[in-house]
């Protein structure tokens, strides 16, 4: 339905619209779904904190990775700075949601992926997850 | 080290089930499914995901760009194409960190790092 080329900003979806739009698809009143879809969150939150990873088949899986400290710099005045470790979740796509989100609507849009390159290969520029 | 537990969709819908309450086993599964199904299509159409205190959801569009197969090192076109980032708040960083649910961990003083570690 929508067709925006790259760059064109999209509004978000919020919680509380998630929580509307889970209401009326299951028929539940907004303030069970609001319980629900908080407590989804939660208990995801509360694994990450224990260390634990979380997979959710067809969506994707976290982990939580461990940063050692280093010393930096502040990129603004270059002054080092030390940067203490820290435990940061990352979120790796699963293979049907990465489809689905490279298939905007319309069918298979003959994603026309290079044979010979798994596209897997792009840990890098494609990770958004700031320090 | 801790957890070395995965938390999986079942956990999750065991969580609803007796924390929520009121929902039957099934209903609690279908449920779960509801809300990871709305959010699948939501990014599919494109549209970015907020949850509070948990983090965004976001669609990329990454430009075509030349790439190697790194078996062969032949060039290689990779095609224009939409990838999902998840980037977590600011709050779960803080939880993961055990640090007082506040902004900003930039400045937060560093606990100054010994050079014997390296």
């Amino acid at each position: 339905m929508r067709e925006d080329p790259p760059g064109r900003k999209v509004p978000p979806m919020t919680k509380s619209e998630l929580i509307d739009a889970v209401a009326q698809r299951t028929n539940i009143t907004k303030s069970r779904a609001e319980m629900v879809v908080n407590c989804i969150f939660d208990s995801m939150a509360e694994a990450l904190q224990r260390n634990d990873g979380i997979e959710i088949r067809g969506f994707g899986s976290f982990t939580v990775r461990e940063y050692k400290p280093y010393s930096g710099r502040n990129p603004r005045t270059g002054s080092p700075v030390d940067v203490a470790e820290k435990r940061l979740p990352f979120f790796k796509v699963g293979k049907e949601l990465k489809e689905l989100v490279n298939t905007p609507d319309a069918p298979a849009v003959g994603a026309a992926v290079a044979p010979g390159i798994d596209t897997d290969d792009d840990d890098d520029d494609d990770d958004g997850s700031e320090s | 080290m801790g957890g070395d537990r995965t938390m999986t969709k079942a956990d999750i819908i065991e969580s609803i089930y007796e924390k929520v309450g009121g929902f039957s086993k099934k209903e609690s599964a279908e449920i779960v499914e509801a809300v990871f199904d709305t959010i699948k299509e939501t990014l599919r159409s494109g549209e970015k995901i907020k949850i509070s205190g948990f983090g965004n959801f976001v669609v990329r569009a990454k430009k075509q760009r030349m790439g190697r197969n790194p078996q062969t090192g032949t060039p290689i076109v990779i095609a224009e194409r939409r990838v999902l980032t998840f980037k977590p708040s600011q709050v779960l960083k803080n939880a993961l960190n055990q640090r007082k649910p506040g902004r900003d961990e930039g400045q937060t003083k560093a606990p100054p790092v010994s050079s014997t570690t390296a």
